[in-house]
């Protein structure tokens, strides 16, 4: 089979797997009027499935700041951190992530798919263990295939199960990177921080949060799981995304080894890749000033995914384990999906449709994200929709 | 199961395997995961958890990327096994 044959290929088992549901990814999306609206074709939908959490995407901050940077700046670096494009933008950045995690290093990275990527491959190699999240996003497999080290999964959010993995790694324990995430972008369930903390103590090994979902969204200030579990001096590395509550796009991470440093002169995905734009720096940094005096944004947030979650629950939808500003429905098959999907967007409701295998464990999802400037008025207009849509999975 | 041999690892294999399909698919040591089982990657990975526990063993995702039929795997996880006693 050539190349482009087995392109060919793929394109038919996807069509083959649901022909009419093709549509549904990536969408077009023809103009965004604020951070819960948008329009699709001819529909002006409300949009219940971003990453936009605290909804700054149009906050006149960010907006402003990122005006000037292009007036001062131009529009791009054109350039690698390692050479031409490490400007002071981008150092006061990380100067101000490291601040507001108060730890002793930042590296900021073009996206927050380097970051991990970044991050993973320039921690361990060949000869290291990576132990990840049966659940783990792609950009950490991916950073854990481009790292050479061996890579071993634990059972989803299971203590239990790690600890048996890495007690049969024996002294290779010390020398293995435990990655897990804030809250897990697919099901929008929270790891037991506090529990895995204590197993990489007693096996000493290094352990990396990924709050990519979680910051903005938990701890009084959002520095995300870290804070609201009180975990701050056990975690070796967060790492982190700007695309999701900073409403950019970038990633970092933060440590208090001062080791972390050295991964600008190893990490290929750091070195080897055009630094971020000054208008995409300059709309995060007043982003994250935003997310930290946003208590009430969290509020609101919060007050918004309970009741949203409460009333699918209660018009008898399964959902995934816990509440939180992603509610996902779990169905039964693809097509049920779909049927859901296109229920929701013929109300002018659009979410995300996640289909296997791109769902854990072979689930079929309707992804619902919520963020603090969607109205009660807007989620009780969505609820409503769902439970007209219940007959669709009863 | 510490004196497992390399024939006992494919016969359970085998076993476990026929559960993957729809169909009733006869698994021999020759069928291919990808190609005559279907076997997406998120299936694979989990059948890997599996075998870790049933065998007590650690089996690095990176060791897989030969493993194309039923006898490889089984050749896979007897070399692992034994490397571990």
């Amino acid at each position: 089979m050539s190349l482009l044959e087995k392109l060919d290929a793929s394109a038919a088992a996807r069509k083959a797997q649901l022909p009419e549901g093709i549509g549904a990814f990536g969408i077009p999306i023809e103009e965004s009027y604020s951070a819960t609206e948008a329009r699709i074709g001819e529909r002006r939908v409300l949009m219940l499935g971003t990453n936009n959490y605290l909804g700054l995407s149009f906050a006149p901050e960010c907006r402003e700041a990122a005006h000037q940077a292009i007036d001062q700046e131009g529009t791009g670096t054109t350039g690698s951190r390692m050479a031409n494009g490490n400007y002071y933008g981008h150092r006061a950045l990380e100067r101000e992530f490291a601040e507001f995690y108060k730890y002793r290093e930042c590296i900021v990275f073009t996206t927050g798919y380097q970051a991990n990527l970044g991050t993973i491959s320039g921690l361990v190699g060949a000869g290291d263990v990576v132990l990840i999240d049966g659940d783990a996003h792609a950009s950490i497999y991916d950073g854990c295939i481009l790292s050479g080290a061996d890579i071993i999964r634990f059972r989803h959010n299971d203590p239990a199960d790690l600890e048996k993995r890495l007690r049969r790694l024996g002294d290779r324990s010390r020398n293995t990177l435990i990655i897990i995430e804030g809250i897990y972008s697919m099901l929008g369930d929270q790891a037991p921080l506090a529990e895995i903390v204590q197993i990489k103590n007693t096996y000493q090994s290094t352990l990396l949060l990924d709050e990519a979902h979680s910051l903005g969204v938990l701890g009084e200030t959002g520095q995300g799981l870290v804070e609201k579990t009180g975990m701050n001096d056990e975690i070796d590395f967060i790492t982190g995304t700007f695309s999701k509550s900073l409403c950019g796009i970038g990633g970092f991470c933060v440590s208090n080894h001062p080791q972390l440093d050295q991964l600008r002169y190893v990490s290929h995905p750091y070195i080897f890749t055009a630094s971020p734009s000054p208008a995409t720096i300059a709309s995060t940094r007043a982003a994250l000033k935003l997310l930290q005096e946003g208590r009430l944004l969290r509020e609101r947030l919060w007050q918004n995914a309970h009741r949203l979650y409460s009333s699918l629950e209660k018009s008898g939808y399964r959902l995934g384990p816990q509440p939180g500003p992603i509610v996902a429905i779990l169905l039964d098959n693809p097509r049920q999906a779909l049927t859901l999907w296109n229920g929701l967007m013929e109300h002018d409701i659009y979410v995300n449709l996640v289909l296997p295998p791109a769902a854990p464990e072979g689930k079929s999802l309707v992804r619902c994200s919520i963020n603090a400037a969607h109205t009660t008025e807007q989620i009780d207009q969505v609820c409503d929709v769902f439970s007209k849509l219940h007959p669709i999975v009863a | 199961m510490s004196e497992v041999t390399q024939e006992q690892i494919t016969v359970l294999l085998c076993q476990r395997l026929a559960n993957f399909t729809e169909t009733e698919t006869e698994v021999s040591p020759e069928t291919n995961l990808i190609t005559h089982l279907a076997i997406d990657s998120v299936k694979l990975l989990n059948l890997v958890m599996e075998i870790e526990d049933q065998f007590d063993i650690s089996v690095p995702l990176n060791t897989l990327v030969d493993v194309l039929t039923v006898q490889d795997l089984a050749n896979l996880i007897y070399k692992i096994k034994s490397l571990s006693q």
